[in-house]
């Protein structure tokens, strides 16, 4: 019984070994014109890059990934890159990759495109689609929602915040803070909102529930969850409401997803009609209707019902690139017990 | 040079041994040293297993010692990898207790439904962690926190001690027990004073293994919100984008690997246990449960509850909620075919690397191949996006036609899966006799026909197991697949990363289901095949 058991594994084994080689030899590899490395998730985007490679013109190949773990991937790489085009969920990944001289200088024409807050200090880097951090809230529990972060510290709240320490768009908003008010009122601000005890989620949609039911009367989130929640669900059926700190609040940080092209990689060619394209209006009413971004190319604006003009946010004013300073940030929401 | 067997003349095993039906295993014979054959291929396995280790010398370095030692020597290093140690510690001794009790209940006793069990209690095996921490805190949202982590940690990894021990207890000789039980003994005192000792090898293989996997989980510790070392190394990566910090980081942990590997060496005991008595192997007759029968049921049934049917059930409840257009039956047996093809590649590479090493660590008690053998378990618990990303340093320099190809992603399953199979390998070897191998060795058969004609099939049935376990493992494995992968090609555990990422756990559940049906296939051949 044991002897055919184990001859027949053997032989399924050997040929599963040989299978891989096989198929290796039979790909037809890098065909492609262009290989995207995208951090932004495929269910998001997907439908957007089968039209890019429509505009451009050429094989687009892509690549789905964690978009730390692609930058890390691309400078591992180095000079010997597959990737033509990075795609990033976060500014900080662009700017770590900029930082370290992996990316190419951007056409003026394609970055004139973005207001330059917006796009990298080197220009090698354009943000594709805006984020907005907002005070997601109870109206049945709130009845004035507070205009800037740093009222959240006040005792009233006490275990009314809900967030998610570990996203990366909450510790966006906390290097923000830093590069806006400096480590020593950021710490500050931190141990303040540990003290009011905030009730921690495990990610942004979970907040906006925890704040529709109640369980908490103010969440820190992203704007496009609620409209996203709101175009699944209908406006009725979502509990919450969102409220946009103005004012240059760092609260209402605006983080970018955006785009660099890879030094290295001989498809720059592509990489920057491929840039052109994410710019171009169609690809900006996508990230405006499909992503409930907001869209960053002048010209287009976001058709989003009841989404404020971005122009109208007096969002703060920060450098973008300078969100990659996000081990210090860590740091100290390790120190103050956060994460 | 290979060094010579130090331990072999005075070996404490040789002494006088009860009943003369055990030979120790472990000895050195004539020569003590092993064949070259079986060196260089060991060699080579090793070698390969080490190819992280050069990457975090390389990069951990690259901004001189001290920078790395800045990195390393801080109270949150300590207190992380605290943190590790604890869980490992807890997580191992629940597996053993859970393993060791199931394979005894499933093996040897009048267990109603044994092969059934045996079945349903090797399939949380292919519950990737992440999922099983997310069934769990998707009911208990309190969870989160040690408890939590070590909850869905040991529901995962238990099988990693039942398989092998319910192996070894297929494979020993029942004749001591008898012995045992003739001499008024009862079940228990039988089962703790003769049967224990004889699986001790195959139980510390299944706990090391446990204790790598608990190091190197990225999935539950995040999801619970626990704070372990591998999660400091992805935080690293994730927020620094920075590979230094990351690498520095990483060499705590292979350091705490090898302490530990090196540490179950030193306390797995010389005694090999064999059958080297005449005829063929012979079941043991199963135990009477008696009036213990409803409460081993009762306890079976419990552990499958919490293990197999509460990630089941919370996917069913997935699956109900997603409406018709979360389905897409095409990718679906696509993504599962490619899964299958690549996890059998990687079971298929990792077996036979295993096997020269797990060899040679049984046979050959010598301090190169003790060596080697901590050498293939150095790489293991590494979190796997520090092993895709030392691949990929190695590939882009010295292998570009490779990068992003198959047979890339299947050296990165070998060398995040080459524990897995090299003990299951050594466990199989020190359960076949040496007595046999000597003989056909006096009869004048070569190093070389010795090992195919007789240690490789005694052993088969064992390795076999291992390398059902790597392809369930390499199915699930998800950071180094992310990273290494040819571009546009998905596996179950990827796709579900991607419908999952945004939220939609309705639609991650197919793929989720499928995962854990198709490796509950090797899990029943496992469960059923008895010998």
């Amino acid at each position: 019984m044991r002897r055919p058991l184990a001859r027949r594994l053997t032989a399924i084994f050997a040929a599963a070994l040989l299978l891989p080689a096989v198929a290796a030899c039979g790909v037809d590899e890098d065909d492609a014109g262009l290989v995207i490395y995208s951090g932004r998730n495929e269910k998001l985007v997907k439908p957007l890059l089968d039209e890019l490679e429509k505009a451009v013109g050429t094989t687009v190949a892509v690549r789905y990934g964690e978009s730390a773990e692609l930058a890390a991937q691309i400078q591992e790489e180095g000079g010997k890159t597959k990737a033509g085009l990075f795609f990033s969920q976060d500014a900080g990944a662009l700017g770590a990759l900029s930082g370290k001289g992996l990316l190419e200088k951007l056409p003026q024409g394609s970055l004139d495109k973005v207001d330059p807050a917006f796009r990298g200090g080197a220009g090698d880097w354009v943000g594709t689609s805006g984020r907005v951090r907002v005070l997601a809230y109870n109206p049945g529990q709130v009845s004035t929602v507070p205009d800037s972060v740093h009222d959240l510290v006040k005792p009233e709240w006490k275990g009314k915040i809900g967030y998610v320490p570990t996203n990366a768009s909450f510790q966006a908003f906390v290097t923000g803070m830093r590069v806006l008010e400096g480590e020593d009122a950021t710490r500050a601000w931190l141990k303040g909102l540990k003290a009011n005890e905030p009730k921690v989620y495990d990610n942004n949609l979970k907040v906006l529930e925890g704040v529709g039911k109640g369980e908490v009367s103010l969440g820190l989130v992203n704007h496009y969850y609620w409209y996203e929640q709101v175009a699944e669900k209908g406006e009725d059926k979502v509990k919450s409401k969102i409220h946009f700190l103005r004012g240059g609040d760092p609260g209402g940080l605006v983080n970018t997803a955006g785009v660099g092209i890879v030094k290295g990689s001989d498809q720059a060619a592509a990489a920057r009609k491929a840039v052109d394209f994410l710019l171009s209006e169609k690809a900006q009413k996508y990230f405006a209707e499909d992503t409930k971004e907001y869209p960053l190319a002048a010209g287009v604006t976001s058709t989003v019902k009841d989404l404020p003009p971005l122009a109208s946010l007096d969002a703060p004013k920060i450098d973008l690139g300078k969100l990659e300073s996000l081990q210090e940030t860590l740091k100290m929401l390790q120190d103050v017990g956060m994460v | 040079m290979p060094a010579t067997d130090p331990g072999a003349p005075t070996d404490p095993a040789t002494a006088p041994r009860p009943a003369g039906t055990t030979t120790p295993a472990g000895r050195g014979r004539a020569g003590g040293r092993p064949p070259a054959v079986l060196l260089m291929s060991a060699t080579l396995a090793a070698l390969f297993a080490l190819l992280p280790l050069g990457y975090l010398a390389v990069r951990s370095l690259e901004r001189g010692p001290a920078f790395a030692r800045d990195v390393i020597a801080t109270e949150r290093t300590a207190q992380l990898l605290g943190h590790s140690l604890m869980l490992a510690a807890v997580v191992v001794a629940a597996c053993l207790l859970l393993g060791v009790s199931l394979a005894w209940l499933t093996v040897r006793t009048d267990l109603p439904g044994a092969r059934a069990w045996s079945v349903l209690t090797t399939l949380p095996l292919a519950v990737p962690s992440y999922v099983a921490a997310f069934t769990w805190l998707s009911a208990l949202p309190d969870l989160a926190g040690f408890g939590g982590a070590a909850l869905a940690l040991t529901l995962v990894s238990f099988p990693y001690v039942y398989l092998p021990v319910a192996a070894a207890l297929r494979g020993t000789d029942p004749a001591q027990e008898e012995v045992s039980r003739s001499l008024g003994h009862g079940a228990l005192r039988t089962f703790l004073r003769v049967t224990l000792p004889q699986l001790r090898p195959a139980a510390a293989g299944g706990a090391v293994l446990v204790a790598l996997y608990v190091f190197s989980d990225f999935g539950a510790v995040s999801l619970m919100r626990y704070d372990t070392f591998t999660r400091g190394i992805y935080t690293s990566y994730r927020a620094g984008f920075d590979r230094t910090p990351a690498a520095a980081l990483s060499v705590v942990l292979v350091v705490a690997t090898i302490a530990l590997v090196a540490a179950e060496a030193r306390t797995r005991g010389r005694a090999g246990h064999a059958r080297t008595g005449t005829g063929t192997v012979r079941p043991a007759p199963p135990v009477p449960l008696g009036r213990w029968r409803v409460p081993a049921l009762a306890c079976c049934g419990a552990v499958c509850a919490v293990a197999v049917v509460t990630p089941l059930a919370t996917l069913g409840y997935w699956l109900a909620v997603g409406n018709s257009a979360t389905w897409d039956p095409a990718t679906l047996s696509d993504t599962a075919l490619t899964t299958l093809g690549v996890a059998a590649g990687g079971a298929a590479l990792t077996t036979l690397l295993a096997l020269p090493v797990g060899v040679l660590a049984a046979r050959h008690r010598g301090r190169t191949a003790h060596l080697l053998e901590q050498a293939a378990y150095a790489g293991h618990a590494l979190p796997g996006i520090t092993v895709a990303l030392s691949l990929v340093f190695f590939a882009v320099r010295y292998a570009e036609p490779l990068y992003q190809e198959l047979p890339l992603l299947i050296c990165a399953y070998a060398v995040l899966f080459l524990p897995v199979s090299v003990a299951a390998t050594r466990a199989a070897v020190l359960q076949s006799p040496p007595v046999l191998e000597d003989v056909a060795r006096s009869l004048g058969r070569g190093p070389l026909q010795v090992l195919r004609e007789v240690t490789v099939p005694l052993a088969a049935p064992g390795v076999a197991a291992g390398a059902a376990l790597t392809f369930v493992v390499c199915m699930k494995e998800l950071p180094a697949t992310l990273v290494l992968r040819p571009t546009g090609m998905d596996t179950l555990a990827t796709r579900l990363w991607t419908e999952t990422g945004t939220g939609s756990f309705a639609a991650a559940a197919p793929y989720a289901a499928a995962l854990i049906l198709l490796a509950a296939v090797p899990s029943y051949i496992l469960g059923r095949h008895r010998t």
